[in-house]
């Protein structure tokens, strides 16, 4: 089927918190990102979305996306980083983009493309690269399924521009460019290489915007009627709740650069005689039923607060909340033998075979 | 001696204080004015005082500053002020505010040159003439106060106090609050704190002045202090400078209040009133912090704020049985007219814990057709609800002290799961005033140090001097001054070497010579 949308001051509210269940407890707090989007689109309207079937043949589509610490993304707040780096693209390529699409649904990412969809007037594509967070560059559907990451420029707020034009792999795009983003004062952005419909269609986590604003507008509508909000999360989205509980121990250690740690949650109702273990970095990545593991990376945990639905991102955990963790499939991309490789179990440092949600 | 003194929006409560004991208490109504009501506490204590001794200090908590942000009065026209260009322009100062607040204060809002990376390196350098020529805009449109916010002043606040000197030196009158003063990492929350606290610096100097001026005319020349959001005292010249600092500090003083008179400094506090179940958590006698922006009158900051949990639970509370509800509907402060018990028609949670028998007031003749096992149910339930908020302001699954006040307190049982004990204080009705009057000084520092020209344990010392500095300039004694909090998270997402260093030192008062 074939629809547009476009994006309202009001959709913003609840892609922030779709954003945030899709993030796996990482991807940093889209709310800054909401306020930046509002205040366009306060100015130059909404944007327009497009159906990933609605693209045509002449279509190219731009990938962007924000780079560096969300801790400093709160007091160095992003500009039009992202708009420079489009431009960018654009002029080394000498081609035009039709269309912007989101690197990362989960989290911060989710709304990054409208800035520049708003500053040019473009439409964004309803899809991304990811269908939910992860914390490196190479960890993108496209790249799984051949589109070269590169031609890449990351940009900063000053005038400064980084153009990665070849690269052995998406690794070392990584590597350089967040060397790069630190240089700029850790809050980038940056444009990839330019697709076709028939890339986009073939590669990217379709209908991934649509989803995130449904899961929020389904957590606000339930919240207002006082109906439970978990229900409505997994009418939206097939998943299922993993478990309910209340948090008995939060252990975290930062190293390198990733939130590492684990959250211990007892379990409540009729999980009353359970616990539940989750892994995390950045993302939360396993979880454990007593000592079995029930759900695991690339599908998707989702922490939420049992009453109101909202996502609880990992630094924001800590003993006593009320939590229902849901576990939702991860896209079919994912599950394939390339795509664990990029984003599977072992990517992470886990010497443990990817279980398929959906079958256990 | 101290005076501990809480302004409330109904009463003014006072204490006189011999160290850890109390010697005298008052209550008189909130006058419109707020001063004379505080004065006629303070004389009526400092009349009652045993001959042979002295007062040595007055703290006071005060609800005042905002009221006056509540009720948009006595608000200086004022204007923010962010250094940060090329940087951070696309969601100007004041982006989130109230229209209403906003255009009380007069809505002025600048974007200069200057702040830093968080690693220290300058966006941009300061740039003398802009700032001059701002300054002059400034007082062209009437604006007698302003916030500076400078991007990573939390990492270097040069730039925000070179940017200082300019503007005085340009307007001399212009009154300056500087964010590094103020808040924590996050630049909307710091400068919309800042910028609360430059609208409130006129009201807060005319209050302070008012206070001092009267407390002279009775003849007692000592220190005035005010209690803070944390919990600790600043004096009054930092209080005129600094309101915004007091906004939260009924809470606080009402949680240390309560646990001094329970005589534990690790503790739960629940507050059980008419309408409503607050609980909070002290930790080594500080309140624990909220973690989540905080909402002041409708302006969203990032302060220290006491992390206080609510629930629609009272004496007051309405009982339904079919369906079976308690609450949230309450008959409030009408409970006396209204309970059954009280001669009125309405069931509320009072009436059921009288016809249960745990507890004793108005008439339990009129009680007496309440089913025993729906009254059982219900106070069940009630014990269940605030068992739950005990569980969740908790720390760990470590069992703590429960400390409970307010005049609902009858509604629960002396057994909860997760609590050592349960405390019931004498004098819980001045909590507030006695938090004041023994609250120590303290000093806080919330900074992020790059480690790339540092050592982790040397940026641990430069933040450990920075807050015990700070508690020294509040006015505490050196030698009692310990660190009683310190917290270090590094910065993810950066494989660079960033640090964030949270520490607060804390102190006895100086002595007055």
């Amino acid at each position: 089927m074939i629809y547009m949308w476009n994006v309202s001051e009001d959709d913003l509210e609840s892609i922030a918190i779709g954003a945030g269940i899709l993030g796996t407890g990482g991807g940093g707090n889209p709310y800054i990102g909401m306020l930046r989007a509002k205040q366009l689109i306060r100015k130059n309207g909404p944007v327009q979305v497009l159906s990933p079937e609605e693209l045509d043949e002449n279509d190219l589509i731009v990938c962007v996306g924000g780079i560096g610490a969300p801790t400093v993304g709160i007091e160095k707040v992003r500009d039009k980083q992202s708009y420079y780096a489009l431009k960018a693209i654009e002029d080394f390529t000498g081609k035009k983009a039709t269309a912007i699409i989101s690197n990362e649904i989960g989290g911060s990412n989710s709304v990054e493309p409208l800035i520049p969809a708003s500053l040019a007037g473009l439409p964004v594509v309803d899809a991304d690269g990811m269908g939910r967070a992860f914390p490196e560059v190479q960890m993108k559907t496209f790249f799984v399924y051949g589109i070269p990451p590169y031609p890449m420029a990351v940009c900063d707020e000053k005038g400064n521009t980084a153009l990665i034009t070849e690269a052995l792999d998406g690794k070392w795009v990584e590597r350089m460019a967040r060397a790069v983003t630190i240089q700029m004062g850790a809050v980038a952005c940056y444009a990839l290489a330019p697709m076709s419909a028939h890339q986009i269609q073939t590669t990217a986590v379709l209908n991934t915007l649509s989803l995130a604003k449904n899961l929020g507008h389904a957590v606000r509508v339930a919240r207002t009627a006082n109906e439970d909000p978990i229900q409505a999360l997994l009418k939206v989205h097939a998943g299922k709740v993993l478990f309910q509980g209340k948090i008995i121990d939060v252990d975290r250690q930062t190293t390198a650069g990733f939130a590492r740690g684990q959250v211990v949650i007892e379990g409540m109702n009729k999980y009353e005689s359970d616990k539940l273990t989750i892994e995390f970095q950045n993302e939360n990545l396993i979880a454990r039923l007593n000592s079995e593991i029930i759900c695991i990376v690339p599908d998707l945990i989702c922490i939420v607060d049992t009453e109101r639905g909202e996502p609880i991102t990992t630094e924001l955990l800590r003993y006593g909340f009320r939590v229902t963790v849901l576990g939702f499939p991860a896209p079919e991309l994912w599950k394939t033998p390339e795509g664990l490789a990029t984003a599977g179990p072992a990517a992470f440092g886990y010497d443990v075979e990817y279980e398929d949600l959906q079958l256990m | 001696m101290h005076i501990g003194i809480d302004v409330g929006g109904t009463n003014t409560d006072a204490v006189l204080m011999d160290g850890d004991v109390l010697v005298d208490k008052i209550k008189n109504p909130t006058t419109d004015d707020v001063t004379s009501g505080i004065i006629a506490c303070i004389n009526t204590l400092n009349g009652s005082k045993p001959d042979n001794t002295h007062i040595e200090a007055v703290m006071l908590g005060t609800t005042h500053f905002v009221n006056a942000l509540l009720q948009r009065k006595e608000l200086a026209p004022s204007a923010a002020l962010r250094l940060c260009l090329p940087a951070t322009t696309m969601l100007p100062p004041l982006v989130d505010w109230p229209s209403d607040l906003k255009d009380s204060i007069g809505g002025h809002t600048y974007m200069a040159s200057g702040g830093h990376e968080y690693d220290g390196r300058e966006i941009s350098p300061i740039d003398e003439n802009e700032l001059r020529e701002i300054a002059r805009k400034m007082n062209g449109e009437g604006v007698r106060s302003v916030s500076i916010s400078g991007v990573f002043s939390t990492v270097d606040d040069s730039h925000e106090k070179i940017a200082a000197d300019i503007i005085k030196s340009e307007t001399p009158d212009m009154n300056i609050t500087l964010s590094s003063e103020i808040g924590r990492i996050g630049i909307l929350e710091r400068e919309n704190a800042a910028m609360l606290n430059a609208c409130l610096v006129e009201v807060a100097a005319k209050t302070v002045a008012a206070i001092q001026a009267a407390m002279a005319s009775s003849g007692l020349d000592v220190p005035l202090f005010f209690s803070q959001n944390d919990g600790t005292l600043m004096q009054s010249e930092f209080a005129a400078q600094y309101p915004v600092f007091t906004i939260a500090s009924g809470p606080t003083n009402s949680m240390r209040g309560a646990a001094f008179l329970s005589g534990v400094l690790d503790a739960v506090i629940i507050d059980i009133g008419g309408t409503s179940t607050d609980g909070g958590m002290l930790i080594h006698g500080f309140p624990r912090e909220a973690i989540v922006a905080v909402d002041v009158a409708g302006v969203r900051t990032n302060f220290r704020m006491p992390d206080v949990f609510s629930i629609a639970l009272g004496g007051g509370s309405l009982i339904k049985q079919n369906p079976f509800m308690i609450g949230p509907e309450s008959v409030g402060f009408r409970l006396v007219e209204d309970g059954i018990v009280f001669g009125g028609e309405k069931l509320t949670a009072t009436d059921i814990a009288v016809a249960s028998g745990i507890a004793e007031v108005g008439n339990p003749d009129l009680v007496t057709n309440i089913d025993s096992s729906f009254a059982e149910d219900t106070i069940n339930e009630i014990q269940k609800r605030v068992e739950d908020v005990i569980d969740q302001l908790k720390i760990s699954s470590q069992p703590v002290p429960v400390v409970l006040v307010g005049g609902g307190s009858i509604l629960v049982k002396n057994s909860f799961e997760g609590a050592s004990d349960i405390l019931r204080p004498s004098n819980a009705d001045v909590a507030n005033a006695i938090g004041a009057a023994i609250a120590q000084v303290g000093g806080q520092v919330e900074k992020v140090y790059s480690l790339t020209d540092m050592s982790r344990s040397e940026a641990l010392r430069l933040a450990k001097d920075e807050a015990i500095n700070k508690a020294i300039e509040a006015g505490g004694d050196p030698k009692s001054i310990e660190i009683v909090d310190i917290e270090e998270i590094p910065l993810a997402y950066l494989p660079s070497n960033a640090l964030r260093i949270k520490i607060k030192a804390v102190g006895d008062l100086n002595k007055p010579k």
